[in-house]
């Protein structure tokens, strides 16, 4: 399997709400609300960082869950989120992704 | 509302976070229109480097949605520059605009900077109309220009129309140019009085004879019946229930960096040039003021039975002298939708009558005997909406 890189688009808007991370589309106004982990996933797609890599750092250090699952599920979540197109997807790194958001009080 | 946007606002309001804030970024504007509550010179407004500042304070602090507005916001040469860094913050940004000066160069920015939407006022779908109301020569023209410019990028307009005596009869008009151009049409009745509380434009609003057949059009109101229906019975919710968002999850910022609970709330809270943002926002006496207030804690308005579904303003309220109090013209709004009148109005109706005894006394006093429509009727409900607009 070749590595995976995703970038956030910056066709969107997004803030970090009460540890969950609120994204809106900028095309069509939908208003996405990721968990915990998916904000954790969201925040470091920093298009050079690989998923595989983000799993294993990211995820399986701070959540109980096996690297061969989280992988399988965050992959679907990450295709999910590109095929709204909010996060950009490569087998090649990813130059210039949008600002992480700040996050808030 | 979508159920997560109800979600988010929630959330937001148990946390404390200023989800919303509008941010006018001049006061000054090629347009004067007749109904304008601003002044539009300028006293000093804030540079860009201080505004982005305050961008920057805004995102620590968790807001999402930022609305740039004025004044017109294009008076400012620096506009883009701000609208640029807004959006590398990640605000979802709604800019207000006249649209007069939005040509190819100014629509390809608002496309190219992902703007979530543009708001402009219409005022009549004829230019005799509509330019007597801004005052500015070809500015329907103009302003539709720029509409269409923008709806050939995609980007998400709304055209507002405020109703006055001038344009009443031209909405029908208006709407027919939102669907010719793409564009979302909404309608707003209510004029606010000058940031000074100088209520003098206040009598360019419609009467109330009016407002009643706008509120029972079906092209203007989605559900006529469920909106024009009495109001269910006051519960706990309504009496524990909270005015607005204004100081709960939105604010206000003016060209001055003074902030306020909202744009038609002139109550100062904080300046942004001598405070941090976050530091007005959380503890300021006055905000916090404003954040206590129930439905129970209303004077008047608590022992009315339009409490729950009433559009009371409170910043209307404070403009009127309190911000528990009712806000009269929100009364007429209620009175328009269910020809119930408001406790705020029979108490004024019963308090003239004990001193005075005019002939309009006796007419409001009989409104409060059962509704039963009919020619006598209006023509009551007319003096009632007269004396009180």
């Amino acid at each position: 399997m070749s590595p995976l890189y995703m970038a956030r688009s910056h066709e969107i808007a997004a803030r970090l709400l009460d540890g969950e991370m609120m994204i809106m589309s900028a095309h069509d106004s939908t208003l996405f609300n990721l968990n915990e982990v998916g904000t954790v996933i969201w925040q470091a797609a920093d298009g050079a960082t690989a998923l595989e890599d983000i799993v294993t750092e990211k995820i399986c250090v701070e959540y109980d869950v096996e690297p061969v699952e989280a992988l399988k599920d965050a992959d679907a979540f990450v295709r999910e989120l590109a095929e709204h197109g909010i996060l950009l997807l490569s087998d090649q790194p990813i130059a210039a992704p949008a600002a992480a958001p700040k996050e808030g009080i | 509302m979508s159920t997560l946007m109800e979600e988010m606002n929630e959330r937001a309001l148990e946390a404390g976070v200023p989800l919303s804030v509008q941010f006018d970024v001049t006061y000054r504007c090629n347009e004067r229109c007749i109904h304008c509550y601003l002044d539009h010179n300028d006293h000093g407004e804030m540079t860009a480097g201080e505004i982005m500042d305050v961008l920057d304070q805004l995102a620590e602090a968790g807001v999402f949605f930022l609305c740039f507005s004025g004044g017109e916001v294009l008076m400012r040469t620096d506009f883009f520059r701000i609208l640029e860094y807004g959006r590398s913050l990640l605000f979802s940004v709604k800019v207000k605009t006249d649209a007069v000066m939005i040509r190819e160069k100014e629509a390809d920015r608002l496309a190219a900077l992902g703007v979530q939407s543009v708001q402009v006022s219409i005022y009549s779908h004829r230019p005799e109309v509509h330019d007597a109301i801004t005052k500015l020569p070809g500015s329907l023209k103009r302003s539709l220009a720029g509409i269409r410019l923008l709806r050939e990028r995609g980007i998400e307009t709304t055209i507002a129309n405020v109703l006055m005596r001038q344009n009443l009869q031209d909405y029908p008009g208006v709407i027919a140019l939102a669907k010719e151009l793409g564009a979302v049409y909404t309608i707003d009745p209510t004029i606010t009085p000058m940031m000074d509380g100088d209520r003098s434009i206040l009598h360019l609003g419609i009467s109330e004879m009016d407002l009643r057949q706008v509120f029972r059009t079906p092209e203007l109101i989605d559900n006529v019946d469920e909106f024009c229906a009495p109001p269910p019975a006051v519960d706990d919710g309504a009496r524990d229930g909270l005015p607005c968002s204004a100081s709960h999850t939105f604010c206000y910022i003016s060209p001055y960096g003074d902030v306020y609970p909202c744009v038609q709330f002139p109550l100062p809270t904080g300046n942004v040039r001598q405070q941090k943002f976050l530091e007005i926002w959380k503890h300021s006496p006055q905000m916090n003021e404003v954040r206590s207030i129930h439905g129970r804690d209303l004077s008047t308005c608590s022992a009315c039975s339009h409490l729950g579904t009433c559009t009371r303003c409170p910043g209307l309220a404070y403009l009127e002298g309190n911000m528990r109090g009712p806000s009269t013209q929100d009364c007429e709004k209620s009175f328009a939708r269910t020809a119930i009148p408001s406790a705020n109005m029979l108490a004024k109706a019963a308090a003239t009558q004990g001193s005075a005894g005019s002939c309009h006394l006796v007419q409001i006093t009989g409104l409060q005997q059962p509704f039963a429509p009919g020619v006598d009727v209006r023509k009551i409900e007319s003096h009632l909406g007269n004396q009180l607009l």
